[in-house]
């Protein structure tokens, strides 16, 4: 796995140039944005289900939660470096309270769904119900249903007059974005990624080899939280409103959606599967002739039926198949033979 | 007196809704362990139904009891037929699926009835009781939940065809062995579970104001009812409907709404952080 290192990184930082350069001359940057931001959504979801094999339905709750945590710390700051901090370690530690109390209690599959779906529920009621005076945090009134508008959004750090927005926006979401890939990557290529993809293929098997399931499984579900967060926070920062449309639970479908036609267990696909749909869905939306959600749920049950695996695997292996075979022939597996000792 | 009457009327009103929103979901994950998402949808669907009969001139009754469950169970059985009978035993890609289906069929819900609220009015009348006025339909709803629980038990345990539907429950190679055919069975239990929440949907249909997108109001609610009952189908459905209904309307009570419903999640969480398995996973164990 972890033989050329050095290069993945550089392959990975030479495309992603070329797509941040490329990509704006073709959309514009309002649309880009937010595209990266439900990228990394997809990712933060991706990495826990795709390689931690955490079926998490609440992963909207920990991007709802970044979003608010920013937007009510922004109000109180008047100053964005520290709320966009706090934005990423709230979602995360309440997670990781969450994933103890679930992965504790060796919930696991359809128990494990139920309760992060319970969780971003109640969430999504709670703060529907804030919408009266009393509900308030610092300066920051929660809004109920009506949400929360006007807070400082993006600014250089230390000048809160300096706003990030418009072009310069873009370029801190992708960059970021390439930035949070990357971290994913290490942590997959180090000992507690390759650990973390045991565990989803063979639970009792990691247990048996000595490891701390519960505790593995924690720290990597809040990690992906502190993802969600991080998009979340990035979202209010383009949306210049939070709403409880956030916590939905069709926000929290909806990464699933992403997740599953982009390809499980890959990096790549979660982002290319939010990115592709939600651009899809901008595009629908300039339509009326057939409703949006409809054609989202074919989508979905076409995945599931015919092509489980995802939209990158299944073209990555047709590339393989086609030209891969020269270039990168898998070595024949020849077994070791059994030493003593 | 009047007060606690209300409140014993509420109470049971709420268990009963439970149990009739969760019964369609409960038969088919109890018999076949394919969590349905587009349950919410199948109720909204049976609302739809009603609606629609009714406003051709049909009699309210026979609309919700007889044609929305036929609709949704024939709506059911060719879900079931294109693309459900292709996942069996693959859990979680049947929630992905039905959650497809669900949006799939808010989406053609939109494109026929609009995204507006439509209803229709409660056919039995409200009556004073004391100083308090009561919600005559309240007792409808929970009549038709007893029946349904009665009902479902007769047929599971005193019927044939109940019979055949437990062997094949319990181990369907056995049953297949036996010369019935699964795949047929598990066509007609989701017929039977479809058109269960095609009935749930068209008799709360006149409590509620109809779109498109009120299944999502009922699938959080059926499925976390569904799974913390566990594995038994009745005994786990009442027990867990009973605790969340008397949670859930206790709260709305002593409190407000909210946190009633609130409180109802949180119960759910706190009760499978104990029985992981569900409540029938440790207590009433190999019960129907």
């Amino acid at each position: 796995m972890g033989r050329n290192g050095s290069h993945d990184v550089i392959i990975t930082l030479v495309v992603s140039a070329l797509l941040i350069w490329l990509l704006p001359l073709m959309i514009s940057t309002y649309t880009l944005t937010v595209l990266v931001i439900y990228g990394m959504l997809g990712l933060s979801l991706g990495l826990i289900w795709g390689f931690g094999g955490i079926l998490c339905f609440g992963q909207a709750a920990f991007f709802g939660l970044g979003a608010y945590t920013y937007a009510i710390a922004a109000i109180n700051i008047g100053e964005s470096t520290l709320p966009m901090v706090l934005a990423v370690l709230v979602p995360a530690v309440f997670a990781a309270l969450l994933g103890a109390m679930m992965f504790y209690g060796r919930l696991t599959d359809v128990y494990l769904g139920v309760i992060t779906l319970v969780v971003t529920l109640i969430l999504f009621k709670f703060v529907n119900s804030t919408a009266g005076p009393q509900y308030v945090i610092g300066n920051a009134r929660l809004g109920g249903f009506n949400g929360i508008p006007g807070f400082q959004t993006l600014n250089v750090p230390g000048d809160p007059s300096a706003y990030i927005w418009g072009d310069p926006y873009f370029y801190v979401c992708a960059i970021a974005l390439v930035a949070v890939f990357l971290l994913v990557t290490w942590l997959l290529r180090s000992s507690f990624g390759r650990i973390a993809v045991g565990i989803r293929e063979n639970e009792v098997r990691m247990g048996l080899m000595g490891y701390d399931i519960a505790a593995r499984k924690t720290v990597l579900f809040a990690i992906g939280a502190a993802i969600a967060g991080l998009a979340g926070a990035l979202f209010a920062n383009w949306g210049e409103i939070v709403t409880p449309k956030l916590f939905s639970l069709g926000q929290s479908a909806e990464i699933i959606i992403w997740c599953i036609v982009g390809g499980l267990g890959t990096r790549f696909g979660p982002i290319v599967g939010a990115a592709g749909l939600a651009y899809l869905k901008f595009m629908l939306g300039q339509q009326s002739m057939i409703d949006n959600t409809l054609i989202m749920g074919l989508i979905l049950v076409l995945f599931v039926v015919f092509l489980p695996r995802g939209l990158v695997p299944a073209v990555a292996s047709l590339l393989n198949s086609i030209f891969g075979r020269t270039k990168r022939k898998p070595r024949p597996r020849r077994m070791r033979t059994a030493r003593h000792g | 007196m009047d007060l606690s009457f209300v409140i014993l009327v509420e109470v049971l009103y709420g268990v009963a809704s439970l149990v009739l929103i969760s019964a369609g979901l409960a038969v088919v994950f109890g018999m076949m362990k394919v969590i349905n998402l587009a349950h919410g949808e199948f109720m909204m669907m049976g609302g739809y139904a009603t609606i629609t009969a009714v406003g051709l001139g049909v009699n309210v009754f026979v609309a919700m009891l007889v044609i929305a469950p036929l609709v949704v169970g024939l709506i059911g059985l060719i879900v079931e037929r294109l693309v459900i009978r292709h996942l069996y035993g693959r859990l979680v890609d049947t929630m992905l699926a039905t959650w497809g289906l669900s949006l799939v069929f808010i989406g053609l819900a939109t494109m026929i009835f609009g995204n507006t609220t439509t209803g229709i009015s409660t056919p039995i009348p409200g009556f004073a009781f004391g100083g308090y006025q009561v919600n005559g339909y309240n007792f409808f709803i929970i009549i038709v939940s007893i029946v349904l629980v009665i009902a479902m038990y007769a047929v599971l345990r005193g019927t044939r065809a109940g019979l055949i539907a437990r062997g094949t429950m319990q181990r369907s190679n056995m049953a297949a062995a036996l010369g019935y055919s699964p795949d047929r069975i598990y066509m007609m239990t989701f017929f039977c579970g479809s058109a269960l929440s095609g009935l749930a949907g068209a008799v709360l249909a006149p409590l509620v104001g109809l779109v498109p997108t009120s299944g999502g109001a009922y699938i959080a609610k059926a499925f976390i009812t569904v799974i913390s009952g566990g594995p038994s189908l009745i005994a786990g459905l009442v027990s867990s409907a009973t605790s969340f209904g008397l949670v859930s309307q206790f709260f709305t009570f002593a409190i407000s709404p909210v946190i009633g419903e609130v409180a109802l999640l949180i119960a759910a969480v706190v009760l499978l952080r104990t029985m992981p398995q569900g409540i029938t996973g440790r207590f009433f164990k190999g019960k129907l």
